[in-house]
């Protein structure tokens, strides 16, 4: 497999660095390099953040920042408005967003002409299984089957090396909900 | 020694740091949390706090008394260990002399940081750089693999008494410390078995007697008191005469980890990539050498024959290597990751282009400094590098010697 890269966006607080790191710990478990990094500086949050993850059957060398990455993730529907979201996507670039909308009204409002675009309604299966609107875990189920680059099994090694029971156990039941549940377009 | 079975855990440079004290059997750690280390040393505080470690953990209220605490009890014959960056390590300089020429053989991460003002917290190569010519060994890592590799080497290192000297092993702030990588970790039992217990020289005390150079009320030994134009110059001497000495060592004990684990950074002091019939060639030190690797080898894809010398030891200063990795190429560009104000040029790059003026062959030299503040250093910037390269090889001019990458001009 070639080196595939991911940028995550998220508001600081929702976990996209965590999520980043669950997909990278996810592909060490099938014995892939990895990287995962935040877009460093310092947290804040609420403010809009980035984080990054490659995968590679390689060893990853690279020590910059994703600029054209295979895939971009929206944790948060709010930061459409204001994120270059699909910055450096490529013709086979994958968007997932966190949106109750189907994904072909989104390609149409970001004026996407090339790439898929995968929507899930994030918060609200958070708020469902967890309680909480933390959808980085829900975003991660969606990655999974979008490009079927780790095996559940490995994420789920991953949430429970990261996760506490019975946190480790909810969480994998978002992954598995959003996995059924996300729209491709 | 034969190679030992090891495990890929997924660790950030700070923690891959962490790990590696963890299993060097560390008698003391004194330090003082700073960005972007701070992770070290919550790291290390928590092993000793679940009784991983049989260390003694001192919390200090500062980095200057985080080395004069490490300075002491090195002398005491203690293994120790410490930990910062940026103005941290600016603190500390005054007790930084102090440690080289006790020759107390802390080892330390440097996580490179820039300095103030004003304020930044990310990478650049500033902070140790001022630290050039304070009589520390220092070690450059690429990636936090490199960074568990080193501090285990680095003990070895300081501690072998032909060497006797402090040694900081530096991992770029957030492009390493932050970012989770594969790490292959060694056993605990061969880490331990490898770095040994900490040997001491014997000395003369002031009755004529030898006895181990360690602070011990049983054999009373004063270290580091008043030297005048008596004596400070011979020992000043010495100080040199053993970072000459680091080189062959720091080679050796490369080597003799290289068995174990299977990992190998170049000779130990430096890492020639691509550089056999390269033409044209950069040299840098860090992280950023990874990008590099990757331009070069696209780069040779198109038939331009491109290298990368990575510096690996910048003190002491591996000059005979460098020579013989630089003579008769075509255009040289050094990379520098810090700015030595109005001094014509970036630290590295005067170091290498004085390393080269005695060679009848020398390659056309230029000079980048980039990354400053943690400016990310792209692909392309390091290709627009080589562009430059090419045009040099082929007209033998330089126009301009020193240059700025990546910056709003």
């Amino acid at each position: 497999m070639v080196l595939k890269e991911f940028r995550w966006h998220g508001r600081g607080g929702q976990g996209a660095w965590t999520a980043s790191e669950l997909l990278a710990r996810a592909a060490i478990h099938e014995g892939k390099y990895i990287q995962s990094f935040p877009e460093f500086g310092p947290e804040r949050m609420g403010a809009p953040v980035k984080a990054y993850t490659r995968i590679s059957d390689e060893p990853i060398r690279l020590h910059c920042a994703v600029y054209n990455p295979n895939l971009a993730i929206v944790m948060d529907p709010t930061l459409l408005a204001t994120v270059p979201v699909t910055k450096g996507l490529g013709e086979n670039g994958i968007l997932i967003v966190n949106t109750p909308k189907e994904p072909k009204t989104l390609k149409e409002e970001l004026k996407m002409t090339k790439g898929t675009v995968w929507t899930v309604s994030a918060t609200e299966l958070a708020m469902r299984i967890l309680g909480r609107a933390i959808t980085n875990t829900a975003m991660l189920g969606v990655v999974a089957r979008a490009t079927e680059i780790v095996e559940m099994e490995s994420i789920k090694k991953a949430v429970k090396d990261r996760f506490p029971e019975p946190l480790a156990e909810k969480n994998m039941g978002v992954i598995k909900e959003a996995y059924k549940e996300a729209n491709p377009e | 020694m034969a190679k030992v079975e090891q495990k890929i855990v997924p660790l950030n440079g700070d923690n891959a740091v962490a790990y590696a004290v963890k299993q060097c059997d560390v008698d003391v750690v004194a330090a003082y949390p700073i960005t972007p280390q701070t992770i070290i040393v919550e790291k290390f505080s928590e092993y000793v706090a679940d009784g991983e470690v049989d260390t003694a953990f001192v919390c200090v209220e500062s980095e200057h008394t985080a080395m004069t605490c490490s300075i002491t009890a090195s002398a005491t014959g203690a293994r120790t260990f410490t930990a910062t960056a940026s103005a941290g390590l600016a603190l500390m300089h005054e007790m930084l002399g102090v440690a080289s020429g006790c020759r107390t053989p802390v080892v330390m991460s440097v996580v490179n940081r820039a300095l103030s003002a004003p304020i930044n917290i990310h990478c650049d190569h500033s902070d140790a750089m001022c630290e050039r010519d304070i009589g520390w060994i220092q070690i450059y890592a690429e990636n936090s693999q490199e960074a568990y590799d080193s501090i285990i080497q680095a003990f070895k290192i300081a501690e072998n008494l032909d060497v006797m000297l402090p040694t900081m092993v530096g991992l770029d702030g957030f492009v390493l410390s932050h970012t989770l990588e594969n790490v292959s970790i060694l056993p605990d039992d061969a880490v331990k078995k490898f770095v040994g217990e900490r040997q001491v020289p014997q000395v003369m005390n002031h009755e004529g007697e030898l006895v181990p150079f360690k602070l011990d009320p049983a054999k009373p030994l004063t270290i580091g008191p008043l030297d005048l134009h008596d004596y400070y110059f011979e020992h000043k001497r010495q100080q040199e005469e053993s970072m000459i000495k680091a080189l062959d060592v720091i080679k050796k004990v490369h080597d003799e980890y290289s068995k174990q684990s299977g990992r190998t950074y170049g000779n130990g002091l430096v890492e020639a990539y691509r550089l056999d019939d390269a033409e044209i060639v950069t040299v840098c030190m860090g992280s950023t050498a990874g990008t590099v690797k990757t331009v070069v080898d696209e780069l040779r894809e198109k038939g331009i024959k491109a290298g990368l010398l990575r510096i690996r030891a910048f003190r002491p200063l591996p000059v005979k290597d460098i020579i013989s990795n630089l003579a008769g190429k075509k255009a040289v560009a050094v990379m520098d990751r810090a700015c030595s104000f109005g001094g014509n040029g970036g630290p590295l790059f005067h170091e290498i282009r004085h390393a080269v003026y005695d060679v009848p062959n020398r390659p056309k030299l230029v000079n980048y400094v980039y990354g400053l503040g943690g400016r990310d250093m792209q692909p392309h910037m390091i290709e627009t590098i080589y562009n430059e390269l090419q045009k040099i090889a082929q007209t033998g001019q330089v126009e301009e010697t020193v240059q700025f990458i990546g910056l709003r001009e």
